[in-house]
């Protein structure tokens, strides 16, 4: 089977079948399925507006896509970038409410240290439970989730809050970061657009993954443990190294996602910074096949579902917030979870193909 | 060939037929396992299928006993034309198989098992009761022993197959096929088998038997079949021919089946094992106190049956299992369970391992050829520099490497899992040979590997040895152990049974010792 198969066709076959299946649904609620898909793509990509909103999603996705993407590569099922990303988020403000930061390019790097410092710590927790006792990854790590929600809820109620304020957030950070409008004016992003210079560092995280998955000696022994844990053990590669050094690349990835939405959207730690993108990024990540090109095609995606369906969703009332991410996770239904639906009978029709050209 | 011909037709007229097969093909997507395969099998006869790995042997049999449907070909059982659609259609035909791997409920008794799928009515007793008389009377016929009463997980592996055979006898089952059937048994239990099938011969039940094993073809079988690439190349009475004339139908060419060496010249030594202990994940012993020495310039063989501490011995000495007791190398002791205890340190200190299983320990069956050439070794500034690999001399070693070792395809950008066996072997021992180590663990060197490979990779182990090196060989073949050490240790049960020299031993003493039968006892 020719490799475009695998990484382009099987994909697009997948999304056009999830696609097909939304609208019949959107037809069955008297709605009309090609307007409905006019209003989603032109509300996503039919404006520098629409775009904005779309890439500072895509950013969100990139990260957490990454970090599930990094853990799949060692055979870690890291579903944990929601809480991750919390602490990450957590991570920012601490770092950002510290000190008045002179310039935003420092705040930056510091604040990014700051975000893939907690991130990584709160990816350690399960990794060093699977490492040394063996506990379920799975688990613990969708378990973190929750304990790190009810962690920012009670520092963001009792702790970190702004004395005298009746809102659970910290106070807005002294510096912010350019956004979209800022550093290219010409293109009409409206000055409120939440895209900032993030997306810059998350299209660096793609390369850097890229480097550390196929050309470094850490990526080459993360894929080994990867694909055969005894053979990595004959290979003198260890198991409980492997497992807390790629748990703590994954926690970083995750966490660096809150610098595109605490530092650079909101200004502020809030409740629930994340959103569901540590979620997404799972789906991001078997779209994507794990590979740092594809992760950057699904977020671009995904980033689009969102900001488009934000737009469909005002457009048709009839067309519920709930519609839309029935819509979403039938994408995610289909590129992830029916992948193998659609892959053996295409493989099928490559090989018969060959056999007739033999 | 013509003579093959004329032997071929000569017995086809004689006896009635149990079984034949006219123009059998069968492909899974690209590959063509089976390519327009014709055989008949006389009744009351054993008839050997000999072929390398991947011949199609085994899908034959497959198709035979209604597993895969064959793409075209018919078949024909006591000369009428029989659909096989399934297993079920093949018993009722009259044949009965015995697989490589068992197929028995190990908490069940024997007697469950016989009748498991067979039982008569919603009441067990009938068919207990029916196959504990059929059980005595084979017992009595066939020197086929076994106490119906016992469960199967405390019985020895020897014994299982044998409760497979009476499971297909009780079916009544005309036409027995064993897949591979002694590759689990030591000597003595392939022996009783061996006599068990020839009784059930004369009393006219027809016999397959697949195997790659030309010894027990030329011992048991009455006629014998060869297969290369998935297609049958001759068939022949098994005593006009010879083992060079088998071997060369099944490769295709002139085979050495004897290991060409000069005696050893054994220098100081160079491994020495004082009273190691392993226990496994369950805290099971598996090896109960193993002492044994390995001198430069010698091969010790280790002799046994699968499953007896072999493969703790090579795990623990490869560096990634634990254990107690004294390992030197080069006089230096070596760390068993702690900081040092894993491959990297163990490769580091000039110990090579070609593992018993490459599938799932010697390669990455995903990784490219180039990838696994360094598999192991990618700590060497050779194939890394800082934190990053250096992908164009591991290519370049690859191809080099593949060229030396005769590797096919010799293509560095295929996976692992695109090669055959055999390549597959040569990749893992061209990584661990060139690295000059001072002890090479190989276990199971030749297995899965067809004949050519085996004499290639047996001449680098002796040629190794001969540059004044340490091999310690682990192999449940007992030719390639014979042919190859130049001392053998058997080991049974976590324990070295004995040590002989192969110049003064035979397969009998080993055979005897391999169960855990010590001398004088005997």
């Amino acid at each position: 089977m020719p490799k475009w198969v695998d990484i382009l066709l099987i994909p697009l076959i997948n999304l056009a079948l999830a696609l097909f299946v939304s609208g019949l649904v959107v037809a069955y609620i008297g709605e009309n399925p090609f307007e409905a898909v006019a209003i989603l793509v032109k509300g996503a990509v039919g404006s520098p507006y629409g775009w904005g909103y779309t890439l500072y999603y895509t950013t969100n996705f990139i990260f957490t896509g990454l970090a599930v993407a990094v853990a799949f590569h060692a055979r870690l099922f890291n579903i944990g970038g929601e809480g991750q990303a919390g602490l990450g988020g957590l991570g920012v403000a601490l770092v950002l409410l510290a000190l008045p930061w002179p310039h935003w390019s420092i705040a930056l790097l510091a604040a990014m240290v700051g975000a893939m410092a907690f991130g990584a710590f709160w990816a350690a927790i399960p990794a060093y439970l699977l490492a040394k006792r063996g506990s379920h990854i799975v688990i613990t790590t969708i378990m973190f989730n929750f304990i790190a929600s009810a962690l920012l809820v009670y520092l963001l109620v009792n702790v970190i809050k702004v004395p005298g304020s009746m809102s659970p957030e910290t106070a807005r950070f002294g510096v912010s970061l350019p956004n979209a409008n800022d550093v290219l004016p010409w293109v009409g992003f409206p000055r409120s657009t939440p895209l900032n210079v993030t997306f810059v560092v998350a299209l660096l995280a793609c390369v850097a993954v890229w480097v550390l998955i196929w050309r470094t000696r850490l990526g080459y022994e993360i894929r080994a443990y990867g694909h055969s844990e005894p053979a990595a053990l004959y290979a003198g590669i260890s198991p409980v190294r492997i497992i807390m050094v790629t748990m703590l690349i994954s926690g970083g990835l995750s966490g660096l996602m809150a610098i595109n939405a605490v530092m650079g959207e909101a200004e502020r730690l809030v409740l629930d910074p994340v959103q569901g993108a540590g979620f997404v990024g799972i789906a991001v990540a078997l779209m994507g096949r794990s590979h740092p090109v594809g992760v950057f095609l699904a977020a671009l995606l995904f980033g689009m579902l969102y900001q488009g369906g934000a737009e469909l969703e005002f457009e048709r009332p009839a067309i519920t917030r709930e519609m839309i991410v029935v819509i979403q996770a039938l994408v995610i239904l289909f590129t992830g979870a029916l992948d193998n639906m659609v892959r053996s009978p295409v493989e099928r029709f490559f090989v018969n193909l060959n056999k007739r050209a033999a | 060939m013509s003579d093959v011909q004329t032997l071929q037709q000569g017995r086809s007229d004689g006896a009635a037929l149990a079984i034949e097969l006219r123009g059998i093909s069968k492909s899974f997507g690209p590959v063509q396992a089976n390519k327009d395969i014709s055989i008949q099998v006389a009744k009351g006869t054993i008839h050997g299928i000999i072929g390398e790995n991947g011949a199609g042997k085994s899908t034959l049999m497959s198709i035979l006993y209604g597993f895969y449907k064959a793409d075209a070909g018919e078949i024909f059982v006591g000369g009428q034309k029989t659909a096989i659609p399934d297993s079920q259609a093949a018993i009722a035909a009259g044949i009965g198989m015995v697989f490589q791997h068992f197929k028995l409920v190990e908490n069940f008794t024997v007697l469950e098992n016989v009748i498991l799928g067979a039982e008569e009515g919603g009441l067990l007793k009938p068919s207990l009761g029916k196959a504990r008389k059929l059980l005595g009377q084979l017992a009595k016929d066939y020197e086929m022993d076994v106490d119906p009463d016992a469960v199967i997980e405390d019985l020895s592996v020897g014994l299982h197959q044998r409760v497979e055979i009476l499971k297909a006898l009780y079916r009544q089952a005309d036409i027995l096929i064993l897949d591979e059937p002694t590759g689990v048994l030591t000597p003595s239990e392939a022996d009783h088998l061996f006599r068990i099938l020839k009784g059930l011969r004369d009393q006219g039940k027809t016999i397959i038997l697949i195997t790659h094993k030309l010894r027990e073809i030329m011992d048991i079988t009455d006629t014998v079949s060869v297969m290369r690439r998935g297609e049958m190349t001759a068939t022949v009475k098994t005593r006009d021919t010879s083992p060079e004339q088998l071997a060369e139908l099944m490769v295709g060419r002139k085979v050495l089946l004897r290991v060409d060496k000069v005696p050893a010249t054994p220098g100081k030594t160079v491994l020495e094992v004082e009273n190691l202990r392993v226990r496994d994940a369950q805290g099971v012993e598996r090896l109960k106190g193993v002492s044994l020495d390995i001198r430069a310039g010698e091969v010790l063989g280790i002799a046994g049956v699968a499953g007896n501490g072999q493969s703790e011995l090579l795990e623990v000495l490869g560096g990634y299992a634990t254990g107690d007791g004294v390992v030197r190398l080069n006089g230096q002791a070596i760390d068993l369970s702690g900081r040092y205890s894993d491959g990297r340190s163990r490769r580091a200190s000039g110990i090579a391992h070609v593992p018993e299983d490459r599938q799932r320990e010697g390669l990455i069956m995903d990784y490219h050829a180039w990838e696994n050439t360094g598999f192991g070794y990618h700590h060497d500034p050779a194939y890394s520099s800082g934190i990053f690999m250096n992908n164009r001399a591991l290519k370049q070693d690859t191809i080099d490497k593949m060229e030396r070792f005769d590797v096919r395809p010799p293509n560095p950008n295929l996976q692992a899992k695109s090669f055959s066996g055999g390549n597959q072997q040569k990749i893992v021992v061209a990584r661990e040979i060139e690295r000059n180590p001072d002890l090479l663990l190989i276990g199971q060197p030749t297995r899965g590997v067809d004949i050519g490979a085996i004499e290639f990779i047996h001449k680098q182990i002796v040629a190794l040895r001969d540059a004044g090196k340490a091999v310690l060989l682990v192999s449940v073949e007992l030719d390639e152990i014979m042919a190859l050490s130049d001392r053998i240790a058997v080991m049974f049960d976590g324990q070295i049974m004995g040590e002989r020299l192969p110049s003064e031993t035979n397969e009998t003493e080993l055979g005897l010792l391999m169960a855990g039968v010590q001398q004088g006892a005997a």
